[in-house]
């Protein structure tokens, strides 16, 4: 049954259509009769930002705690701009996104007219795909492809770009099942014989290695439950990327931690050291490889990966499988027991117990205090306290990132939200509001430092209208604290800029906001204090004053292979040499 | 420590160099990509190549097919194999590519362009470069008592020819389409 609608009346209609039931966003005068429309509606709850770039960010939050995509409504000119950070972020992390920009009517777009920007042409390159609708008639269609194209193969953002007079106009409404999207169908099934041959090296591999990725996540809850069968299965060592971390258990006995710059000595040097690396999901990004000349050299390599493109890209590897995680784990798996494949188990018991060796390295240890809170101290506690409940993490960018990933335990996938690829400074609070809209009784944290989270504090004042009480655990060290390793490490302590001056007063700010704030240094007294930013019903911020000089160990330095790692303070002198100091 | 003090080209062999690191010569392909006709597909194709930083040295594009709206780009491209299997994946995971196709690896090839070339001259140099014209089949298709306009088709290396020839001969202006090309046989 096909119905006239307007176009603005389409959009929610499609959203509808879509499952949608949250949309974060921010109103303005290019979309007007949207928002008329949503105040006339209640079946989608729509989040009132105070920032676009907040906006984006939550949704991201919202898709990778649910797998569902995130929806955001922005105007046009600044309303778009504002939002082209949070669609690089997703765009480097493959989360799925719908972003719908008002803009001018098609009759001024050209005439720099008020509040006009050119936002599918300054979003090309920060989206899957992006589309300006012209025409209304074309509207719901358009929303319906968008939503196929961005959840659809590698997951991605993608923007929709709504003239004024389109969201006036009138035209007959298409529902999702007459859309024809048979054109974009990106494949998910891997090639057998590729397949094969890897099951073949795995019955062989004295050394192998699962090198997992964002990509298992992104592939769904299924993937995560392959890989812990495939590796109950083969008994083979599993680590995973900053992005894929809760993909496999922390508590799994395969598990040797997190890779890469700052990664865990046992993964990397096990990678490093491997002979067979079968990568699942992750793209070999330049802070897993290292020194590429010097990147596991002795191995044989595999690739499953659902994007052609990021196959050969840095690494050239000799089995290449183009496919869904879950579709190709599935099959990895039926082959495995089809042929009743066994490992080449003495070897790989000589593999475990070299990687227990490098593991005795103990390369988390850190020296407490009695005086003064450790970073590394306050991450340990928070796991602790919260680790049976209902927990999702989300981080902004920096050392406590960093740290976050190493000292807190992940037993699920879509626990974890921080950003990977690009590294977005004030990604973490807004994001936690978007898993907390997901989840209401969930307990969320932002694991934050402190300049970082200023860069968005503005959203507290969303988690305080919609009553999502999400906890800010601020580790404040009063520094832009991973810029001021690097000049340590890297510009003769030269510390240009670092430092965070005027901070506020986070107790007054958690009050002005009209929420609750605490501050804690004394680390006799950190436990009462995260349970009571736990018990306490509402957003909460914790400013937990940290030591100030405190560097973010293992480290691979920029430019060095893994098998170079820096495990403390006492390594560090001069180890970056001017070619790795070109890097990032 | 020093101050930085990085000469050019010392991060070869980082994550940031993605050139092959043995140090493959650059080959010159010419890729057929199939595109969906809406706006904006030249743009992400190019913005591609920008984007990443891969070279064109000739790119043109048509409708080819109006009722399915398709347009053919044909774009030459150069690069080691390794970063043209990377722009030929990373053109292929675009939207509305339907195709693309390595013209210069999946055989034969009829690659042909089309030029235009304005001499200016009086005497003997206005009948060299007609005489030239003919030997290399050019058809004048505009003359004043003091210049021609010769139209040539041929592929990119009999064009640059022409024009080489054509120079001392008081060649003023020169446009060139960039190269067609398709797959010879079935």
């Amino acid at each position: 049954m096909s119905r006239m609608m307007t176009g603005a009346r389409m959009v929610v209609e499609a959203l509808r259509d879509q499952g949608v039931d949250t949309v974060f966003g921010y109103p303005g005068g290019a979309v007007l009769p949207i928002y008329d429309e949503i105040f006339q509606q209640n079946d989608i709850t729509h989040v009132l930002v105070r920032h676009e770039q907040g906006a984006v960010h939550m949704a991201e939050g919202y898709a990778r705690s649910t797998g569902k995509p995130g929806v955001v409504i922005v105007t046009s000119g600044p309303g778009a701009t504002n939002a082209v950070t949070g669609l690089t972020d997703a765009l480097l992390d493959s989360i799925p996104l719908i972003v719908l920009s008002g803009q001018v009517p098609t009759f001024m777009i050209g005439t720099d007219g008020f509040q006009e920007a050119d936002t599918v042409g300054i979003t090309r390159p920060c989206t899957k795909h992006n589309w300006l609708v012209k025409d209304t008639g074309k509207l719901a269609e358009t929303i319906h492809k968008a939503f196929h194209v961005a959840t659809s193969g590698r997951p991605g953002p993608v923007l929709v770009d709504i003239p004024k007079d389109v969201q006036f106009a009138s035209d007959m409404y298409v529902e999702p099942k007459q859309v024809d999207t048979g054109r974009y169908q990106p494949v998910k099934k891997g090639n057998i014989e590729a397949i094969t041959r890897l099951v073949e090296l795995m019955e062989q591999a004295e050394r192998p290695i699962l090198y997992t990725g964002g990509g298992v996540i992104n592939s769904g809850p299924a993937a995560s439950q392959l890989l812990r069968e495939l590796a109950e299965a083969t008994g083979f060592p599993v680590t995973s990327t900053l992005m894929g971390l809760g993909c496999y258990p922390a508590s799994g006995k395969n598990w040797l931690g997190m890779l890469g710059m700052h990664g865990l000595y046992e993964a990397n040097l096990a990678m490093h050291g491997c002979d067979l690396m079968i990568n699942i999901g992750a793209r070999f990004d330049d802070r897993i490889t290292g020194r590429l000349a010097d990147f596991s050299p002795n191995s044989v390599k595999a690739h499953i990966d659902i994007d052609p493109s990021s196959i050969n890209k840095v690494i050239q590897v000799e089995v290449p499988i183009v496919g869904d995680v879950a579709h190709v784990l599935e099959d990895l798996l039926n082959v495995w027991k089809s042929r009743g494949s066994k490992t080449n188990s003495p070897a790989v018991a000589q593999w475990w117990k070299q990687i227990e060796e490098w593991r005795g390295k103990n390369c988390l240890a850190f020296r407490n205090s009695d005086t003064i809170i450790k970073p590394q101290h306050a991450l340990q506690r928070l796991d602790a306290l919260t680790k049976d409940c209902d927990r999702y993490i989300t981080t902004e960018v920096g050392q406590h990132q960093m740290w976050a990933a190493q000292y807190l335990n992940f037993e699920e996938p879509n626990r974890w939200m921080t950003s990977g690829g690009l590294g977005t400074m004030g990604y973490g609070l807004p994001a936690s509001v978007g898993v907390q809209m997901a989840h209401p009784d969930a307990v969320v944290i932002n694991v934050a430092g402190d300049a970082s989270w200023l860069m968005n504090m503005q959203e507290m004042g969303t988690a305080v209208q919609f009553r999502l009480p999400v906890k800010q655990f601020i580790m404040n060290n009063e520094r832009l604290g991973m810029v001021r390793q690097w000049q340590q490490l890297l510009h003769g302590e030269r510390y240009s800029q670092s430092w965070s001056d005027s901070l506020p007063d986070f107790i007054k700010l958690a009050e002005a906001f009209g929420c609750k704030g605490r501050q804690v240094s004394d680390p006799k007294e950190l436990d009462a204090a995260i349970q009571e930013m736990l018990d306490y019903d509402g957003p909460f911020i914790l400013d937990v004053l940290v030591e100030k000089h405190e560097n973010c160990f293992p480290m691979i330095p920029s430019g060095k292979p893994h098998n170079e790692m820096l495990l403390g303070e006492a390594e560090t002198l001069g180890v970056i040499e001017s070619d790795g100091a070109v890097l990032v | 420590m020093s101050a930085l003090n990085i000469s050019k080209g010392m991060s070869s062999h980082s994550a940031y160099d993605l050139r092959d690191p043995n140090g493959q010569i650059e080959e010159s392909h010419t890729l057929a990509i199939m595109v969906e006709n809406e706006p904006g597909v030249l743009a992400r194709v190019i913005g591609l190549f920008s984007g990443r930083g891969y070279n064109i040295d000739s790119l043109t594009v048509a409708e080819v097919d109006h009722l399915g709206h398709k347009s053919r780009i044909t774009v030459v491209t150069r690069g080691t194999p390794a970063v043209i299997e990377q722009i030929k994946a990373q053109l292929g995971r675009i939207v509305v590519v339907y195709a693309v196709n390595d013209l210069t690896v999946e055989g034969p090839v009829v690659e042909r362009e089309l030029g235009l070339f304005k001499v200016k001259g009086q005497g003997d140099k206005r009948v060299e470069a007609l005489r030239i014209a003919e030997i290399f089949r050019a058809n004048v298709v505009d003359s004043t008592l003091e210049s021609f306009v010769f139209e040539l088709v041929g592929p990119i290396s009999k064009l640059d020819a022409f024009a080489d020839l054509m120079r001392p001969l008081g060649l003023i202006d020169m446009a060139r389409t960039g190269l067609a090309a398709l797959s010879r046989g079935l």
